[in-house]
C-alpha cells in the first residue's frame, strides 16, 4: 500500500472518515440544533467531490487493481454525491415535520453514500460485495427511522433487510463460484482468463447469473422485484428519494462495469435472460403502477420500471462497437432519472402530512390552482419520466433507445416504447387531479426544501434542451480505458 | 474432476452410517431405567426454575454487542503483536486506525447511554 493508492481512493475514505467522525461530533450537538449535524454531512459529501473532480477523466488502478478510478468512476462518483447532498436537502424538514430529527440520520446517510462511492469504484468482486453491504445497511436502518410512531416503517426496515441479506447470499455464492472458475476475483483478470479460455465455463455462467439475481434484488428488476412496493411505501419519503436513485445507481454501476469489463463474452450468452427480464420488468413496473393509489407505491412501481429501461443497456454491452455508446447512455439516463426523481420526491415530501396522510394521489387535488408553482414542478418532472420532449427524460429515453436499436434488439425497442405510452397513463393522471380537479392540498414550504425543487426543476429543463455538455461529459467517459 | 471428491463422499457416508449405527446400538442393547434426577435439563443438580422463555433485560443485549466489540479487537491484536516487528511501523498505523475506529463505536455507545444500567 502506497499513498497513491490511498490517493485514488481518497473520495471514499473522505466520505467514510467524514462519517466516523461526524458520528462523535454529533453528541455533542444539543437536540434542538440538529441542522448543523446537516450542514456537515453535506459540507464533507462537496469536500469529497473536490478529488473528484481534479482528476475526472484520468484512470487509475489502486491496491492492486482492487480499486480503479476511470471517467466512468468520476460520473457516477460525482452523481452519487449530488444526490446525497439533496437528500440531506430533502430530509432536513421532513424529519422535524415527522418528528424524528436525530443526528444519526445524517451519519447513516453518509456511511451508505460512502458505499456508494466505493461501489463506483470497484474493481474486484470483493470491492464489490462489501461497497454493496455498506451501501445496504444504512439504508435498512434508515427505512426503520420511524419505526416508533410508524409500525409500516418497521415492517420496510424488516423487509428490506431479510430480502437484501438474502440477496447479498447470492452474490456471495456468485462470487465463490466465479471464483472457483477463473482462479480470481479481479474484474479485469477474470476477462483475461476468460479470453484465454475458462476449463469450466458453466461454473462461470452460473456464478454470473447468481451475482445478476443478487444485483438485481438491489435494482429492484422483475422478478426480484417484490419488496420494492412496500419498502418504498414504508421507509420514510426522504429515505425512499434516496434509495430509489442512490441504491439503484451503485447496482448499476457494479453491474455495467461487470458484464462490461469482467465477462462481456457470458453476458452474450446469457443476452435472451437479459433481453427478458428487461422487457419484463418494463411490462410489469408500467402496469403495475396503473393500480396504485398512493403516490409512494406509485413511484415505486416507476422506479422498477426505470430500472427496466436502464437494463436494456446490460444485452447491449456485448457487442464491442455499441457498447461506449450502451455505456455513456445507461449514464445520462442514471443521471437525468436522478434529477426528475428526486424532483418529484421532493414535491412528494412538500405535500405529506406530519401524521403520515397526503400521500393518495386524490390529495393532489386542486394543487394547480392553490400552488401553482409546486404544480408545474411536478408536472414537469412527471413528463420527464414519461420520456416527452422538452424535458430531461426524453433525451435520456432517446437515447437508450437508440442503442437498443443499433443492438438490433427490435423486439425490447417496441416493448420498450409501447410501455412509455403506457407509462404516461398514470404518472399523466397526476398531473390531471392537480389541474382538473378541486381540493385543499396542504403544502409544507421550506427553504432547502424548495431550493431543492428549483434546482431539480430548472436541471430537468435545462437538460432538456441543452443536453450537449452532459451527453458529451458521459460519451467521453463512456468506455472505461479496461476494455480494449 | 468429481471423482476427485470420492475420498469426501466416501467419509459422508462412513461418517453418517457410523453415527447411526452406534445410536441403533445403544437403542437395541442399552439398559434404560430413568429417574426424575437423569430426567431433569440440568444433571449437574442445578435446579431449573420457571419458564424457558422468561423476559430478560434488554441491556444484556447492548452489553453482549459491546463485548463483542472488544472480542473482535482481541482476536485481531493478539496475532498482530506476534508479528508487530515485522510489520514495523506501518503495521503500529494499522492497528492504530483499527483501534481509532473501534474507539469512535464505543464513544459513542458510551455518550448514548449505554453503559448505565437504569
Amino acid at each position: 500500500m502506497t499513498t497513491a493508492d490511498l490517493n485514488v481512493a481518497l473520495p471514499f475514505i473522505i466520505v467514510a472518515a467524514w462519517a466516523c467522525i461526524l458520528l462523535v461530533i454529533d453528541l455533542f450537538i444539543p437536540a434542538d440544533r440538529k441542522g448543523l449535524t446537516a450542514l456537515l454531512a453535506v459540507a464533507g459529501m462537496g469536500f469529497a467531490s473536490i478529488p473528484v473532480l481534479l482528476r475526472f477523466e484520468e484512470s487509475n488502478r489502486a491496491f492492486n487493481g482492487m480499486i480503479v478510478q476511470d471517467g466512468f468512476s468520476s460520473f457516477l462518483q460525482l452523481l452519487l454525491l449530488g444526490v446525497g447532498v439533496i437528500s440531506v436537502a430533502l430530509a432536513y424538514d421532513y424529519l422535524q415535520r415527522r418528528k424524528i430529527v436525530k443526528g444519526e440520520y445524517y451519519t447513516l446517510l453518509l456511511f451508505s453514500v460512502s458505499g456508494m462511492v466505493l461501489m463506483a469504484q470497484a474493481g474486484d468482486l470483493i470491492i464489490v460485495f462489501l461497497a454493496l453491504e455498506l451501501l445496504s445497511v444504512p439504508l435498512y436502518v434508515l427505512s426503520g427511522f420511524a419505526a416508533k410512531s410508524n409500525p409500516e416503517s418497521e415492517e420496510a426496515a424488516m423487509k428490506y433487510f431479510l430480502l437484501g441479506a438474502f440477496a447479498s447470499g447470492f452474490i456471495v455464492y456468485g462470487i465463490a463460484l466465479v471464483y472457483g472458475a477463473t482462479g480470481t476475483t479481479e474484474i479485469e483478470a477474470i476477462h483475461n482468463v476468460l479470453i484465454s479460455g475458462v476449463s469450466n465455463l458453466g461454473l462461470l455462467t452460473v456464478g454470473a447469473v447468481l451475482i445478476l439475481v443478487g444485483l438485481g434484488f438491489k435494482v429492484a428488476v422483475v422478478p426480484f422485484h417484490m419488496w420494492t412496493p412496500d419498502v418504498y411505501d414504508g421507509a420514510p419519503s426522504s429515505v425512499t428519494a434516496l434509495m430509489s436513485v442512490g441504491a439503484k445507481a451503485g447496482g448499476f454501476a457494479a453491474l455495467l462495469r461487470l458484464f462490461l469489463a469482467g465477462f462481456p463474452e457470458i453476458a452474450a450468452n446469457l443476452a435472451p435472460i437479459l433481453v427478458g427480464v428487461a422487457a419484463l420488468t418494463l411490462i410489469w413496473g408500467n402496469i403495475a403502477a396503473i393500480a396504485q393509489q398512493n403516490i409512494k407505491r406509485m413511484m415505486a412501481y416507476s422506479s422498477i420500471s426505470h430500472a427496466g429501461y436502464i437494463f436494456m443497456m446490460l444485452p447491449a454491452i456485448v457487442d464491442s462497437d455499441i457498447a461506449p455508446d450502451a455505456i455513456s447512455a445507461a449514464l445520462f439516463y442514471l443521471f437525468v432519472y436522478a434529477v426528475s426523481n428526486l424532483g418529484a420526491w421532493g414535491v412528494i415530501l412538500a405535500l405529506e402530512r406530519a401524521d403520515g396522510g397526503g400521500l393518495s394521489i386524490d390529495d393532489y387535488a386542486g394543487l394547480g390552482e392553490r400552488n401553482p408553482g409546486l404544480a408545474l414542478a411536478m408536472a414537469l418532472f412527471m413528463l420527464s419520466l414519461i420520456g416527452v420532449p422538452p424535458t430531461a427524460g426524453f433525451i435520456g429515453k432517446f437515447f437508450l433507445f437508440r442503442v437498443v436499436l443499433d443492438a438490433n434488439m427490435i423486439g425490447l425497442a417496441l416493448v420498450g416504447v409501447i410501455t412509455s405510452l403506457i407509462s404516461a397513463y398514470y404518472y399523466l393522471r397526476v398531473v390531471v387531479v392537480m389541474y382538473m380537479r378541486s381540493g385543499d392540498p396542504q403544502v409544507r414550504s421550506e427553504r432547502w426544501l424548495n431550493a431543492t425543487l428549483w434546482l431539480t426543476a430548472l436541471g430537468t429543463f435545462l437538460l432538456g434542451i441543452f443536453p450537449g455538455p452532459l451527453l458529451n461529459l458521459a460519451s467521453r467517459t463512456g468506455l472505461f480505458g479496461l476494455v480494449p | 474432476m468429481p471423482e476427485d471428491f470420492l475420498p469426501i463422499a466416501v467419509l459422508i457416508i462412513l461418517a453418517t452410517g457410523l453415527s447411526f449405527t452406534i445410536l441403533l446400538l445403544g437403542q437395541i442393547f442399552g439398559p434404560r431405567r430413568p429417574n426424575p434426577r437423569k430426567g431433569s435439563p440440568y444433571e449437574s443438580g442445578m435446579r431449573p426454575y420457571g419458564k424457558g422463555q422468561r423476559r430478560v433485560p434488554i441491556h444484556y443485549y447492548l452489553i453482549a454487542v459491546l463485548f463483542i466489540l472488544f472480542d473482535v479487537e482481541i482476536i485481531f491484536i493478539l496475532p498482530w503483536a506476534v508479528v508487530l516487528r515485522d510489520l514495523g511501523i506501518f503495521g503500529l498505523i494499522e492497528m492504530g486506525l483499527f483501534v481509532a475506529i473501534l474507539l469512535i463505536g464505543f464513544v459513542y455507545a458510551w455518550k448514548k447511554g449505554a453503559l448505565e444500567w437504569d
